[in-house]
């Protein structure tokens, strides 16, 4: 079944196209990672999804429906932005930034009501952020800031998420948690579609990867079968094992700095595939 | 503290200051006086000799009334374009003149002096050419292909620029014995020559004009997050984005028509606001507005009583502004960074 459906989109200038005669689609509950070097055309086909560009020709079609013709207010409560870094203006209370989303769902001159509050705090409660309500949004950390965006989206009511590079400007264990947020709404029906520039993190939870190089799909399938030597080659230019583990998942190591990285360990794996047993041994 | 209670505590400081403004001046008028002149509006029994009660008339509805409300309509206009031109700029830093409106309202005053002896097309001018300058701004931000915001500000640098050496040139052309002093004097800003029926007028639109803003300031949130993210939210970006600019080129240049160009004011008290209240625009608009309109009601009190001659508003505000504003940075962390 087909949610959103990318149609034969190009866009960009004449003499430097950023997407060329795209076309995929995606379907609900899905976590699709799109995976590309900088300036492949990611960022621009998030937009395209959000109806915030135009496409020069083709269309993007949400249900049946062309996105960039539906007006704001009903395609905020179907598809909602989870920005990169946000540019931080004003510190205003957590709180009042997920009340943001419960603009969709009011009139032109609009208050905020008792149910708006509920919405809002609710939302903040299902990702166990609801302590951090009036805190200004400007000092809680990068991972926090991420779930109270998830909120604010969640409160507008959309069920697709669109996520720019989600994870970036992390630290590790916030990395995995943000992850395990996502993989855990996509569970109940949410379909994610982000762009990422770790195709580890592909590999923990997407179900299916898409792959962009110079505004072309290069490759677009099971995470599993799409994240391969091969074609991570093609995308990077650069040599990466995609090796799997005893305990079951996959890895990405770079062939670069095999070299480099744990250094008994990997002789040993060039001599008898110590990478199997390193990560026995790690669990 | 809950918000309706700090603006009410807000909107009684600011009555508490008017009612004292209008006993303040070279004619001393009790609080007594004022309840019996009062009394007289509603029923006749009152005790007050005629004489009295035609002196007070004259100095409180003729003379002192339109002045303060003068007074609140420019402080409160000038804070609450300050505040929306601040949110959705995202800079603080940003006053009512950043899309080039006071200076189109100088230009279009002097004009008038030069052209015609009339009142009347001094204001006109003022008003007119403050929105043809924030128009022509806004034209030549269309010009351009990149950030939107970016090219809007330097749209208002260029117009505010062109509007002031249009206006170097009508003060070169002026009559330098009566014209000029007359141009120079309005620009500093100031009150005395203000009269009801302008404050009237003026008022109307004024009202509306920060009333529309107050029902509109919860969209001012999220504009200041940018405006792929606002338009994500479901807003129509281009529209609101219209009627601030608008609603606030018309309010700012309403203070000139008034007042002459009063500085600092729209810079000053946000930040003094954001402090108080915090960043949230449904709340720092209506606190705004209310701490806007008591500072200009207490500068004017100060221009008018300090000295024997009146200083013009716009030098007081400017000389307390400017020190204020530095201590204001210092202190400033609540609300931005």
């Amino acid at each position: 079944m087909t949610l959103i459906a990318v149609d034969h989109v190009t866009y960009g200038y004449s003499h430097k196209p950023v997407l060329r005669n795209i076309s995929v689609s995606f379907a609900p509950g899905e976590i699709v990672s799109l995976l590309g070097p900088n300036g492949s055309g990611k960022t621009t086909l998030l937009k395209l999804l959000l109806g915030l560009y135009r496409p020069q020709s083709g269309q993007v079609l949400l249900e049946g429906r062309e996105v960039f013709s539906i007006p704001p207010k009903q395609l905020a409560r179907r598809i909602a932005y989870v920005p990169q870094m946000h540019r931080l203006s004003f510190g205003y209370r957590v709180l009042d930034v997920v009340l943001m989303g419960r603009m969709p769902h009011k009139p032109f001159f609009f208050r905020y009501g008792e149910m708006d509050h509920q919405a809002a705090l609710g939302a903040l409660e299902r990702l166990s952020i609801a302590h951090l309500k009036d805190r200004p949004y400007t000092e809680v950390s990068g991972g926090e800031r991420q779930l109270i965006l998830i909120a604010r989206a969640l409160v507008q009511g959309a069920d697709i998420f669109i996520m720019d590079e989600p994870v970036n400007g992390l630290d590790y264990g916030n990395q995995i948690r943000l992850l395990s947020r996502i993989a855990d709404l996509a569970q109940s029906g949410y379909t994610f579609i982000k762009t990422t520039h770790f195709p580890d993190h592909a590999l923990w939870i997407a179900d299916r990867v898409v792959m962009i190089k110079d505004g072309r799909i290069i490759a677009d399938g099971r995470t599993a079968e799409v994240v391969n030597k091969t074609n991570l080659y093609r995308l990077y230019n650069t040599h990466v094992d995609v090796l799997g583990l005893n305990g079951g998942g996959r890895i990405c190591v770079p062939d670069a700095l095999r070299r480099f990285g744990g250094r008994v360990g990997m002789r040993e794996s060039r001599t008898n595939g110590g990478i199997h047993k390193l990560a026995q041994a790690s669990g | 503290m809950k918000g309706p209670m700090i603006i009410s505590i807000m909107l009684t400081v600011l009555g508490m200051t008017a009612l004292i403004s209008l006993c303040l001046g070279r004619y001393p008028v009790t609080l007594g006086d004022l309840a019996g002149f009062a009394g007289l509006q509603i029923s006749d029994g009152a005790a007050m000799d005629d004489r009295q009660y035609h002196i007070l008339k004259n100095i409180l509805i003729d003379i002192r009334m339109p002045r303060i409300a003068a007074a609140i309509l420019i402080g409160a206009a000038l804070s609450v374009s300050g505040v929306v031109f601040q949110s959705m700029f995202i800079n603080p830093l940003v006053s009512p003149g950043i899309l080039g409106v006071l200076a189109g309202a100088s230009f279009g005053a002097a004009l008038g002096m030069i052209l015609a002896k009339n009142w009347l097309v001094v204001q006109l001018g003022a008003f007119s050419f403050g929105l043809i300058a924030v128009f022509a701004a806004v034209a030549m931000s269309a010009l351009g292909r990149v950030d939107r915001l970016l090219m809007l500000i330097l749209g208002g640098i260029i117009s505010g620029a062109l509007f002031t050496s249009l206006l170097s040139v009508v003060k070169y052309l002026a009559d330098p014995y009566e014209q000029l002093p007359a141009i120079v004097y309005w620009l500093m800003g100031g009150l005395s020559a203000v009269d009801g029926n302008t404050v009237l007028a003026a008022s109307g639109p004024i009202i509306t004009g920060i009333l529309v803003l107050l029902f509109l300031s919860g969209y001012l949130n999220a504009l200041s997050m940018g405006d792929e993210e606002a338009r994500s939210l479901g807003l129509n970006v281009n529209f609101l984005r219209f009627l601030f600019i608008l609603m606030a080129t018309v309010i700012s240049a309403l203070t000139v028509v008034m007042g002459g160009i009063i500085g600092w004011v729209g810079l000053l008290i946000p930040h003094i606001a954001r402090m108080i209240v915090g960043p949230d625009n449904r709340i720092l608009l209506p606190a705004s507005a209310l701490i806007g309109a008591t500072y200009m009601l207490i500068a004017d009190d100060i221009a008018r009583l300090l000295f024997s001659v009146e200083i013009p508003i716009g030098i007081l505000t400017s000389l307390v502004g400017i020190p204020f504003f530095a201590f204001v940075l210092r202190k400033a962390k609540k609300g931005w960074n």
